[in-house]
């Protein structure tokens, strides 16, 4: 593994006795793309604007390129910053904003003009340079933001939720404009969501945080496919909770509505009459009997919401209801609520929530 | 809220609603009829009519003599006291205002501070006229409680130039409505400086004093001129708390025009319309200047 | 950071000073009328006066006058702009502004001419019109005001909703304004109501060139001849003028938030 280029290393804040984040660590590579995902109030703003240099940390440090930044101003650190509401000087053009931050570095008047003209390319804005601010839409203003923040060559972007002032098209077409800019830039970047479709689609690693602590980091593949906690497994993406009760634990036997269920391996920790919780992604579940699906239950058809391509079917086993979705196909009618069903799925995909 | 079985019957009693009538232009300027009549006949007629006057001669021909006769030095010294005065209180009253708005807002004193700052700006913006030269002749005045109190510690306030009844003492006075004004109109204004403009401006590398020179002056700038303009206005046209503290001592425009009303002390009633069109030209020209300069150098406002 | 705040607390101090000191050194003054001891004879003194009472009152009903005068001029004003004729609002609001750059004594004064009783409205020539005109004067003089608390008003709410709702129940322009309009702006207009009172009531310019027995021109009166009393009343104006002040920042605390405003 490389040297990490921006390192967090137990960091600790509270505000009076409230303790907003604790025992905080990351290390982050040169040039990757970390998410802080969480609900609102789990710290992630805070840490960054750790990271930033807004608020000091109660203890721990924090260390970019080798150096420690802990207790620099936040006009020393070279970090450029996005926030959610935009944030540009209203009384500055687009060209003046994106200047900003050169007219304050000292660089002359010909290199800021070149350098604000790339920016502005590369966000594909040119014929904007003489805008006001209120003359934009929102998702303009904020590609603008990003330019500005990213002009004077920052060894850090930091991204405070950028996208949740935006309309929904915007926003996902703005997600990929700064994936790429990041990428092609090589730029070390941390950017904080409460959307975990966000965090999923654009980051090279995610920390899951809850509660002022990183309940997870990992890859959007391990995050989803392996959650680590229940908090994570429930937070990211749609989850299906099933309610069984351990019989056998050594062989990894559990009933489900009085329907055995085998898990791989065995369920340590817990003994024969326990209950546990099962999690199911609707994606691994299918109607019918599938190859490779090595476990059914059955149920009966609860609820049947029509999408358009997609057909989301909810099915009632015992007192657990399991959604899923099956793909619209124009020859054959869609489920009845009320019919028998029997769901499958593989026993590999089923986790187990502490 | 209305009963509809109630109001129904009435409605189908009129076959054509009373809004439907009423659509067609002429009768929609019916609406604001009044005002714009009250407002010729109350403000904007007696304006003219002095403004006219200003230029007619006795027997009613143009002329500008009356212009040409504000030259006299009584009067010629009464518009430069009165424009002392009014540039002085409020030059002091804005930067003084914009200094207790700034240490109220962003101070990071606690917010009793700037609730009772901003209820007392608000009593003592209205506190003018009469009763305020009353408070400063007991405060500053010959036997006030400041003068005999400096006194007392051997610091005599008249022995060294001052008197309530002069150009500071009045400017002094004015201070007492002119920095509340500012207070109450431009802490709206600092409020809208939004936090993330500091940080964003903080992450990109500026010092304090840059974000301040770059960003909040100028976003302050349009409020505080016009404000300024405002208070500048406001203090030239005042004349109750001048007349009541210096009595006519204190020769300024407003006093001299009073008296001109009272008695024509001036022995030319077409000069007393002369001194009125010169203080709407001044806070006429003032205005326009402000026009003129937000214009030009304010694009980015909407 | 430290020393930002150190010079917050230095201007504040140095601000309450000012504001506080002639308060206080005119109700000590105010209380000095009999020799060597503390005393309220002054108010006394003034509130027992018959030309304070007649001024007085003569000032708060003009005040009232003026009050009712300028709800009925800026309320329909302000909504019909508001509904039917956006176009004319810059030229209104600029209408409404000009009080604060024309100074009052040349409002006055050109009343005085305009109105005199030779002229074709002769409003000079009796008592009841020149109260009449007195009334106009301060309805002119508090226009700016009126004008500003009952637009925010209408602000935050949908006129132009709540006049169609009103409109399809039946409901006529009268009904409209008076029972629909009017009770949602309520507290805008007492706040416009309340300011314009703590204007009128010691108004000293016009009421002095229109030789209306005001209060204004009392207070000048008995400040040119009296020692103490003028203190007291300095005392009595500022206790007014801060009641009406406390009463909009109490009646704000009832205005309606833009519940229904789109967006």
């Amino acid at each position: 593994m490389a040297e990490p280029f921006l390192s967090i290393q137990h960091v600790r804040k509270s505000f009076g006795a409230t303790t907003v984040v604790q025992d905080f660590n990351l290390d982050v590579e040169p040039g990757e793309f970390v998410s802080f995902l969480g609900p609102s109030g789990c710290g992630k703003t805070t840490v960054l604007r750790m990271v930033a240099g807004f608020e000091e940390p109660s203890a721990g440090k924090i260390v970019v390129a080798g150096k420690d930044i802990t207790r620099l101003k936040p006009n020393q650190r070279n970090v450029g910053m996005v926030f959610q509401a935009y944030a540009l000087f209203p009384n500055l053009t687009v060209a003046q904003n994106i200047a900003f931050g050169l007219k304050v570095a000292g660089m002359s008047k010909p290199d800021a003009d070149r350098r604000v003209a790339e920016m502005l390319d590369m966000i594909k804005l040119p014929q904007m340079a003489d805008r006001y601010p209120y003359q934009l839409s929102g998702g303009q203003q904020q590609r603008i933001a990003l330019a500005r923040a990213i002009a004077p060559k920052p060894k850090l972007l930091l991204l405070d939720e950028p996208l949740s002032a935006l309309d929904a098209k915007v926003r996902v077409s703005l997600r990929e404009e700064i994936r790429s800019i990041q990428k092609k830039l090589g730029i070390t970047t941390i950017f904080v969501t409460h959307d975990q479709e966000e965090a999923l689609s654009i980051s090279d690693r995610i920390a899951v945080m809850y509660g002022g602590r990183a309940e997870q980091v990992g890859t959007p593949f391990e995050i989803y496919n392996r959650p680590a906690t229940k908090f994570v497994a429930n937070f990211v993406g749609t989850l299906n909770v099933l309610e069984g009760k351990v019989t056998d634990a050594s062989a990894g036997k559990v009933q489900v509505n009085a329907q055995e269920v085998s898990l791989k391996g065995k369920l340590n920790g817990s003994k024969s009459g326990d209950t546990l919780s099962l999690a199911l992604r609707p994606e691994a579940i299918s109607l019918a009997r599938q190859p490779g699906h090595d476990t059914s239950l059955s149920g009966e058809i609860a609820e049947v919401h029509f999408l358009g391509s997609v057909i989301r079917v909810r099915v009632g086993i015992g007192g657990n209801t399991v959604s899923l979705d099956t793909f619209n196909n124009s020859t054959t009618p869609p489920p009845v609520v009320g019919d028998k069903a029997d769901i499958s799925f593989s026993s590999g995909d089923m986790l187990v929530l502490h | 809220m209305t009963d509809i079985s109630l109001s129904g019957p009435s409605a189908a009693g009129k076959t054509i609603p009373p809004g439907a009538r009423a659509m067609r232009l002429p009768t929609q300027w019916l609406g604001v009829a009044p005002f714009i009549i009250f407002a010729l006949m109350f403000l904007i007629l007696p304006t003219l009519y002095l403004i006219i006057g200003a230029f007619q001669s006795a027997d009613g021909g143009f002329t500008l003599q009356n212009i040409a006769d504000l030259a006299q030095p009584t009067i010629v010294a009464a518009y430069w006291i009165s424009i002392k005065v009014s540039v002085a209180s409020s030059l002091l009253g804005a930067f003084i205002g914009l200094a207790i708005a700034i240490a109220i807002v962003r101070g990071g004193l606690p917010n009793w501070t700037r609730s009772a700052a901003l209820t007392f700006s608000g009593v003592a913006s209205q506190f003018a006229g009469v009763p305020l030269a009353f408070a400063f002749l007991a405060t500053l005045g010959r036997l006030g409680l400041l003068t005999v109190l400096l006194r007392s510690i051997g610091f005599d306030l008249y022995q060294h130039g001052f008197n309530v009844l002069s150009f500071w003492g009045l400017t002094l006075t004015y201070l007492y409505f002119q920095i509340p004004l500012m207070v109450v109109i431009i802490v709206p204004a600092i409020d809208g400086l939004k936090k993330e403009w500091g940080e964003a401006a903080a992450t990109l590398g500026a010092t304090q004093w840059q974000y301040w020179r770059m960003v909040v002056i100028p976003v302050l700038w349009p409020s505080f001129l016009g404000t300024f303009i405002l208070l500048f206005a406001n203090a030239f046209g005042a004349i109750a708390t001048a007349y009541a503290l210096t009595g006519s001592s204190l020769n300024i425009v407003p006093i001299v025009l009073y008296a001109q009303i009272r008695g024509d002390v001036l022995h030319n009633a077409n000069l007393g319309y002369a001194i009125a069109f010169g203080m709407i030209f001044i806070t006429g020209l003032a205005n326009v200047f402000y026009i003129w300069f937000r214009t030009r150098s304010e694009r980015w406002l909407k | 950071m430290k020393s930002g705040k150190f010079w917050a607390w230095l201007t504040f101090v140095l601000g309450a000073a000012y504001f506080f000191i002639p308060l206080i050194a005119t109700l000590e003054f105010s209380m000095r009328m009999k020799r060597g001891e503390y005393s309220f004879e002054a108010y006394r003194v003034v509130l027992g006066d018959a030309r304070f009472q007649e001024s007085f009152t003569f000032s708060v009903v003009a005040a009232i006058f003026t009050i009712i005068l300028g709800v009925l001029l800026v309320v329909p004003t302000a909504y019909w702009i508001r509904l039917r004729l956006p176009q004319l609002r810059p030229i209104v609001e600029f209408v409404t502004l000009l009080p604060l750059v024309i100074p009052a004594i040349v409002i006055v004064f050109g009343y005085i001419r305009m109105y005199g009783s030779s002229s074709p409205l002769p409003f000079l020539a009796s008592g009841l019109g020149t109260n009449a005109l007195l009334v106009i004067g301060y309805a002119t003089l508090a226009l700016p005001y009126m004008y500003r608390a009952v637009d925010t008003g209408l602000r935050t709410i949908d006129v132009r909703t709540l006049t169609e709702a009103a409109q399809i129940l039946g409901a006529g322009w009268t009904t409209i304004i008076g029972r629909v309009i009017l009770p949602n702006v309520l507290i805008a207009v007492l706040s416009g109501a309340f300011l314009t009172f703590a204007i009128v009531i010691g108004e000293f310019t016009v009421a002095s060139l229109l030789n209306r027995p005001a209060f204004g021109p009392y207070l000048q009166n008995m400040g040119a001849n009296r020692a103490y009393e003028p203190a007291a009343l300095a005392i009595i104006a500022f206790a007014i003028t801060w009641g009406c002040m406390s009463l909009i920042q109490v009646l704000s605390r009832f205005a309606p938030k833009s519940a229904n405003r789109p967006n």
